[in-house]
């Protein structure tokens, strides 16, 4: 036909036709023979829900947490021991305190996972971050909880 | 140099920009917050002294630079969750992100003589 001439003329100008055709891309999520089992997961759709669900819990601990240490009564002037003891005598702040402390680390510490595996382009290095990332999460959460829960307003 | 598109060099990418660095410089904060709260099981003194770097003038500053991250990163992370649930939001992300700068600026200013207040009267007496 004679319709077919120009597209003749561009496969021949690539060097491909039935008999030699042109390389396989793979997509670039192909799931293939290295692909780990441990990852058909729905991790990554849980955690971008939980960044969601606490960012809106955390604007309003947070906000809430500024607005009692740095705005009312003097700001941060009248923040002293006596100030803390004052605070933790209640379990509403103790619980405010608690699950703000969880939600911001964990909320932080899954942000700071991201933007690791979006710039360290080693695998070593990313995986070695990340360690560093979730020991001090975990260590900071912790000493956090530990301290919330075995404060002692007579301390000397 | 690439021609601009819906995204690139444009509201979206940049507020995305300032959401990853404000939650940084906040997520490093944490840290230190946590440890510096951890001294009441130490003793009072010793968290006395250590809070008593949180009235210095310079950290006040700091402290105002604090409030400016968090406040961006909590409303624009509101606009973020309207885009993503709200059937609208993606029509209306740079409405929402001028609002967001609008409500910013309001409640920095708010903010400046509560927290700075201090610091002034210190550096230049009552």
């Amino acid at each position: 036909m004679q319709t077919m001439s120009s597209t003749d003329s561009i496969t021949v100008d690539e060097g491909y036709d039935a008999d030699n055709p042109a390389p396989v891309i793979e997509p670039p999520r192909a799931r293939t023979g290295k692909t780990p089992k441990a990852t058909r997961t729905n991790f990554e759709l849980y955690g971008w829900l939980f960044m969601r669900l606490s960012g809106i819990l955390l604007v309003v601990l947070v906000l809430g947490h500024l607005l009692i240490q740095l705005v009312l009564d003097g700001g941060v002037s009248k923040v002293s021991f006596a100030f803390v003891a004052g605070r933790w005598a209640s379990p509403f702040w103790m619980a405010w305190d608690l699950i703000m402390l969880w939600l911001a680390m964990l909320h932080g510490a899954n942000g700071l996972r991201t933007i690791i595996n979006d710039y360290a382009q080693r695998d070593n290095t990313r995986f070695w971050l990340k360690m560093l990332l979730y020991t001090a999460t975990v260590f900071t959460v912790l000493l956090g909880t530990l301290v919330i829960f075995t404060f002692d307003p007579n301390i000397t | 140099m690439p021609a601009g598109t819906l995204y690139r060099g444009r509201e979206g990418m940049w507020s995305w920009v300032a959401h990853r660095v404000t939650g940084v410089l906040v997520f490093f904060f944490l840290f230190v917050h946590v440890l510096d709260t951890a001294l009441v099981r130490v003793s009072p003194q010793a968290y006395d002294d250590t809070i008593a770097v949180y009235k210095t003038p310079l950290v006040a500053f700091m402290e105002y630079g604090l409030v400016a991250a968090v406040l961006f990163h909590a409303l624009n992370g509101l606009r973020v969750v309207a885009v993503d649930f709200w059937n609208k939001g993606a029509r209306y992300q740079k409405h929402m992100l001028y609002t967001v700068m609008g409500v910013w600026v309001v409640l920095m200013a708010g903010a400046a003589y509560p927290v700075l207040s201090h610091a002034f009267r210190e550096l230049f007496g009552s």
